[in-house]
């Protein structure tokens, strides 16, 4: 690798897992009830691939990460406020909605646009990062469909490891069935890689990585193309949460053997 | 309405089990369908459903899809949908299919959706059924655009069941580029027969939180302890090994830890959401993010010292106050004493 990668990492926001999320009907479709008010994290996933990318921008001189995300402006510039702070890249932000309900055919066009679009773009040195589902849609199909817009063809996912060689070559190891691994090898960029978690730990809060990274947050943010995602070709029928409430029986001051004995007859029967 | 069942051969050249899952989705429909499928061995599995009522077989059996690579997979399933013009492609969600079939989507025009779980046709229309926000929020929809891909699930239909015979399924050429095979498929690592603990098809999922790790009442942890008791347990059970994020981020963070555990164990929001008929929760709080990934398991039991955990506010059938470490113990003693 003489050059080093371009790194564009596709990640955008979703609801706080700990909040509790309810349905409702909106004009554009289905949408959750507060949904501008909930509070949002880095997609769990698409985090991963981002740290992912800063590792591996840090190992292969030349390189340079991108983050790309759709969502709403106001909520973008809230979420940078800590994800900034996590790794360096440059922002590319799109104004749109970042709900689960939206059609990922649309999502991935507005995202294959933004990558395209942005200056220096080199595809021999590409490789398009991005979680294997988002927390909200859920579908695993975004990355795949911007790699095609891209006319990337080596594609990997549920990524938990890439090792590059000296030559740009590098291997990939992508979670299958049963707790397994499929390893790859690829003659090199460019490529998508959608993540799963990956090897490493969230990095600390650097607020000096903060700083340098919220000089282009900023501009990114103010010319932030608005990106008309919404429900696409979906037609909703009913959205719901299913009364999933179990009448609990707890068991208290029994012993361990009665316990014992009685999950061991559960087990078995 | 024209269906295409799609289905792909594992590495041995039979049909995975959501292959036969995929087969009863088309055959509930009551419309006419074709079998197409990928992969080593394609026209030989397609004699293992000869049965199953379809109207025609097709085959991509080159050697350029003997291993699941994105770019052969992809040009070979193009060319069985375009050979099969159909409105609606049924397919398995398997780790092969979910990688490959939506940029597929892409290459012939359709819409694609992933992730399952019910389906049902009214005369032209096709409804659906997925969950949204990770198991979350369940919606069913429709779409108007055609062809339409449907991935299915594993587990949310039950498996087809009927004759072998000859298919005398029909070879589809396709015209695999050399750019199409940048990336070769090097291996499967899988953990040595007796470190697997991830068993799709097990009866029950045990499930150990980070609580194995903390401190004890003596005021010490004990995590040689813990991963002998949850071996034990595995070992004699065969239940599959599920974990709560917070144990398996230990790991990642660099602190002792049980070591036979990864982040492929881990059940949840930003995990795993497997099936299967019951599952024990030990040493785990319950909280949501986790409790998403049991949306698919039908009983549930959890052991925990606080009466007031998570799974106690209606997320499991029944809590267990009290030490996991003393009750495993229990456990493993009165299965070894049945024999197990
Ligand atoms: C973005 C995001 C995504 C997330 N995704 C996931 C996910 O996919 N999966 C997931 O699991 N979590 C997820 N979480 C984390 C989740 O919110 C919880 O923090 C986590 O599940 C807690 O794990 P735990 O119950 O093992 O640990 P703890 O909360 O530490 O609970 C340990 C439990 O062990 C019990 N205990 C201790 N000793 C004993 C003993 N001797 N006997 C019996 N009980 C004992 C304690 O009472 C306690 O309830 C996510 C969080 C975020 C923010």
């Amino acid at each position: 690798m003489t050059q080093g990668f371009q790194i564009v990492v596709c990640g955008s926001l979703v609801p706080d897992p700990l909040q509790t999320l309810e349905p409702v009907t909106t004009p554009q479709g289905p949408g959750l009830k507060n949904e501008t008010m909930l509070p949002s994290v880095l997609d769990p996933w698409s985090a991963h691939a981002l740290f992912e990318a800063a590792h591996l921008a840090k190992q292969v001189a030349g390189s340079k990460v991108w983050l790309v995300s759709l969502g709403p402006k106001a909520k973008l510039q809230q979420l940078m406020m800590t994800v900034a702070q996590k790794v360096p890249f440059e922002l590319v932000a799109l104004d749109g909605s970042a709900s689960g309900f939206t059609d990922a055919h649309g999502v991935a066009a507005a995202l294959a646009d933004a990558i395209a679009a942005i200056p220096g773009l080199d595809k021999s040195r590409l490789l398009v990062f991005g979680g294997c589902a988002s927390a909200s849609r859920d579908a695993g199909v975004t990355m795949q469909l911007v790699g095609e817009r891209l006319g990337i063809r080596d594609q990997f996912a549920g990524v938990d490891e890439i090792k590059v060689r000296e030559d740009g070559a590098f291997t990939v190891l992508e979670r299958i069935e049963g707790g397994q691994y499929l390893a790859s090898t690829c003659a090199g960029a460019p490529a998508v890689l959608a993540w799963a978690t990956g090897n490493l730990p969230e990095p600390p809060n650097n607020p000096q990585i903060g700083m340098a990274n919220m000089r282009g947050v900023m501009p990114a943010l103010m010319k932030a193309k608005p990106a008309p995602a919404g429900v696409g070709g979906i037609v909703y029928g009913k959205t719901e949460i299913p009364a999933q409430k179990r009448q609990t029986r707890i068991v208290k001051d029994a012993s361990a053997d009665e316990i014992a004995r009685e999950i061991v007859e559960w087990v078995k029967g | 309405m024209k269906i295409l069942a799609l289905l792909h051969t594992q590495a041995d050249g039979s049909l995975p089990k959501a292959a036969y899952e995929t087969l009863t989705a088309a055959t509930s429909l009551g419309q006419p369908f074709v079998v197409g499928v990928i992969g080593a061995g394609a026209a030989a599995a397609a004699d293992a459903v000869a049965g199953c009522g379809a109207a025609e077989f097709l085959a991509v059996g080159d050697e350029a899809v003997s291993q699941p690579r994105y770019a052969t997979d992809a040009a070979a399933a193009a060319a069985l949908i375009q050979a099969a013009g159909p409105e609606i492609v049924l397919a398995p969600g398997t780790a092969r299919f979910a990688r490959c079939l939506p940029g597929v989507a892409h290459r012939v025009g359709a819409q694609v959706d992933t992730h399952i779980v019910a389906l049902c046709g009214e005369g032209g229309a096709v409804h659906a059924q997925r969950w949204f926000y990770r198991q979350r929020i369940l919606g069913s929809f429709s779409r108007a655009a055609r062809p339409w891909m449907l991935l299915l699930d594993g587990g949310a239909q039950p498996a087809w069941q009927g004759a072998s015979g000859a298919a005398h399924a029909k070879a589809v050429a396709v015209a695999f580029a050399a750019e199409d095979q940048r990336t070769a498929v090097t291996g499967i690592q899988a953990p040595a027969a007796d470190a697997q603990t991830i068993r799709p098809d097990a009866a029950l999922l045990f499930v150990a939180g980070a609580g194995w790790t903390k401190k004890q009442k003596d005021g010490q942890s004990h995590i040689g302890d813990a991963g002998a008791l949850i071996q034990t347990f595995l070992r004699k059970t065969q239940a599959s090994l599920g974990s709560s994020k917070s144990l398996v981020d230990i790991q990642s963070e660099g602190q002792e830890t049980l070591s036979f555990m990864s982040h492929m164990n881990q059940v949840g929001q930003t995990g795993s959401t497997p099936r299967h008929p019951k599952g024990l929760a030990t040493c785990c709080h319950g909280e949501e993010p986790h409790a998403v990934g049991w949306r698919f398991i039908n009983e549930r039991r959890a052991v925990n010292l606080d009466p007031n955990c998570g799974w106690a506010q209606g997320k499991a059938d029944v809590v267990y106050v009290a030490d996991a470490f003393e009750v495993m113990a229990k456990v493993n003693a009165l299965l070894e004493a049945g024999g197990q």
